[in-house]
């Protein structure tokens, strides 16, 4: 059944403690950050993750990555379990499995050399040595479009996007065959971030890695996608075909987060569709769909029951109770 | 475009260019801040002190009339003159030879302590810091046990036990000053920890290890090295305080300390025999403190220039 799929989240959960600790050191209260995450990703295909900010995009990619461990779920790279992996099989497993952070600058060490931090993972992994590290620097950097001379300089010598670039050389180094970037262009100026986007896009067409992409830009996600999920408070809302979600989203949040984007026609001049009131808490999630009391179709079953995730239409998912039993509801399509 | 730079090694000159092109940033920082200690008065005037108490204690063999050791009991307690800028002691021993050699032995105490404190803990406090858990509290409350001893009470226990020489002298105060490297750098430890750079290095597979000696060592270094600058005096002052009581240097090695020890009961009649090596020691740590302050100062990046 995984035939073609690199990456596979099943069931992730991942609570953090929130508040004080009750008198003997019991947790009163938890941060639900990711409450039942399962996607896949599929061989040479980007999975876009969009949500708002602290919905829990962030702590996906950190599961996928090993650098938290999830409460919950199993994370399948070609079919095995990476979290039941130990020792020397783990560091060889997540080799193929690389990050690009938000923040270009600080996820560069300002006191080491470029060459040294796009070449240490060759060493550390015992890949390569010597003069054989600076071969293959050079021509990773030649790929994300630096010149060899970069090598020899720091971090604090090169702009944004080129950092960027640099993060990008250090991921790809080790030839991984899954990149999670983690809002790589968000701190960056908006030219740049087009260059950004479009080598990360040559790079997949050229190696054919696959990504998951995660944003909190719907035209970001848009440009980069094949697939794109939705996430609010800890789950996955709706998933479908780049095209399909575009055209004819189904989960209310999806269209709000639609709507919510200004369009640029000075004709139109209505205003944004807001959802009422404030992304609730994730320590204090809402019983029954956690986005009902800012849905607009909200009805009473929402409040009660959480929605399953139904299919309808091609690899299109979407978890909403106005689709349950109807299958292809049109009359509630809105135009 | 090259295909491959040049090897270090098989030609010299073009190691020493391929060391400037690799080092070109930290060569150009160096004379920037070089630049900076130079508009600072009291880094230039620490510096001085200690380019001259260097350049003494380099230079004791040619620039000491005497042997620091050679007795002339003839000239015993003689006050000094143009024969003997410092006068003499007991022994009839010229004390400004004794002092310039002396130079030679504080300062070597000095750096010795830094380096191995220095180096113990840097590690221990790099450790502590970005492992956090058990492990840093273990390593900080056995630490904390050092640090709760006046430094001065604790180094003479020490050297006490250990029993009198200045090698023991030495152990004795590194142990001293390992907390005060280790608790800086823990500092800064735990900040450089939660940095992004930190965790992609563990998804690219760095050990614990290699993060800590090639991610969070380098960060604390700048802060460490001010430290070592300040310390150096500190340790002068405390080694000279063995020395004095009995358990540093012993004779007739030229000690500062070991001197004012002998001398302080000269100090009503025969006032030279105390005071020179006071103020040599006195300056010394002066040197090394302002010249510390100034150091922390300019390499601060948040006050910088």
């Amino acid at each position: 059944m995984d035939e073609g799929v690199v990456i596979r989240a099943e069931g992730l959960r991942k609570y953090f403690p929130a508040g004080a600790s009750g008198l003997w050191g019991r947790r009163k209260a938890f941060l639900r950050a990711v409450d039942g995450v399962s996607f896949h990703v599929r061989e040479g295909e980007t999975l876009g993750l969009v949500g708002e900010s602290g919905c829990g995009k962030s702590t996906v990619g950190m599961l996928l990555l090993g650098l938290h461990r999830p409460d919950a779920g199993r994370v399948l790279y070609r079919g095995e379990d990476i979290l039941a992996l130990e020792g020397e099989a783990k560091r060889r497993m997540r080799r193929n499995i690389q990050v690009v952070f938000q923040d270009p600058q600080s996820s560069l060490d300002p006191r080491m050399l470029v060459k040294k931090a796009v070449g240490f993972p060759l060493e550390v992994n015992g890949l390569a040595r010597g003069a054989e590290v600076t071969r293959r620097v050079e021509a990773m950097l030649a790929e994300v479009g630096l010149r060899p001379e970069h090598m020899y300089r720091y971090p604090h010598e090169f702009s944004g996007g080129q950092r960027q670039r640099i993060n990008i050389a250090r991921a790809l180094i080790t030839g991984p065959r899954f990149v999670v970037f983690d809002e790589p262009t968000s701190a960056l100026d908006v030219s740049v971030q087009a260059q950004i986007l479009n080598l990360v896009k040559d790079l997949q067409k050229r190696r054919g890695y696959s990504y998951l992409f995660i944003s909190h830009d719907l035209s970001v996600i848009r440009h980069v996608s094949h697939r794109v999920a939705v996430m609010y408070l800890g789950r996955i809302v709706e998933t479908a075909p780049r095209g399909d979600l575009f055209q004819t989203p189904r989960h209310p949040y999806t269209r709000a987060l639609m709507a919510a984007v200004p369009k640029p026609d000075p004709a139109r001049r209505q205003p944004l569709a807001l959802l009422p009131g404030d992304v609730p808490s994730p320590v204090h999630i809402p019983p029954g769909c956690r986005f009902h009391p800012r849905c607009p179709e909200v009805m009473d079953v929402c409040r009660e029951t959480e929605p399953a995730p139904v299919e309808v239409g091609p690899d299109h998912v979407v978890a909403c109770h106005l689709w349950h039993g109807t299958g292809f509801d049109a009359r509630r399509r809105s135009a | 475009m090259p295909s491959s730079t040049p090897r270090s090694g098989t030609d010299p000159t073009g190691g020493w260019r391929r060391f400037r092109e690799e080092h070109a940033w930290q060569i150009r920082e160096f004379f920037f801040t070089l630049h900076l200690l130079r508009r600072n008065p009291s880094a230039v005037a620490g510096f001085v002190i200690i380019c001259s108490m260097v350049f003494l204690a380099l230079a004791a063999p040619w620039v000491a009339p005497y042997d620091p050791i050679r007795i002339s009991l003839s000239e015993r307690l003689s006050p000094p003159s143009w024969h003997h800028l410092f006068g003499t002691d007991e022994l009839g021993r010229d004390l400004f030879s004794r002092v310039l050699y002396g130079a030679r032995i504080s300062l070597r105490i000095g750096l010795l302590v830094v380096g191995i404190a220095g180096g113990l803990g840097t590690i221990l406090g790099a450790v502590a810091g970005y492992v956090g858990g058990k492990t840093d509290d273990v390593i900080m409350r056995c630490l904390d046990i050092v640090l709760s001893f006046p430094s001065l009470v604790l180094a003479m226990a020490l050297a006490a036990a250990l029993g009198p020489s200045l090698r023991n002298a030495i152990l004795a105060v590194a142990f001293v000053m390992i907390p005060k490297f280790a608790r800086l750098v823990r500092g800064e430890a735990l900040a450089v920890r939660e940095r992004p750079f930190i965790a992609a290095a563990k998804v690219s597979g760095a050990s614990h290890t290699w993060i800590v000696f090639h991610h969070v060592i380098p960060n604390c270094l700048s802060s460490v090295i001010v430290l070592g600058t300040l310390v150096v005096g500190e340790t002068i002052l405390i080694a000279s305080s063995l020395s004095f009581i009995g358990l540093g240097a012993q004779p007739p090695t030229p000690e500062w300390g070991a001197m004012i020890s002998v001398g302080r009961k000269f100090l009503m009649d025969q006032w030279w025999y105390a005071t020179f090596p006071g103020l040599f020691i006195l300056v010394t740590v002066i040197g090394f403190n302002i010249f510390g302050d100034a150091l922390r100062d300019v390499l601060d990046p948040r006050i910088r220039r």
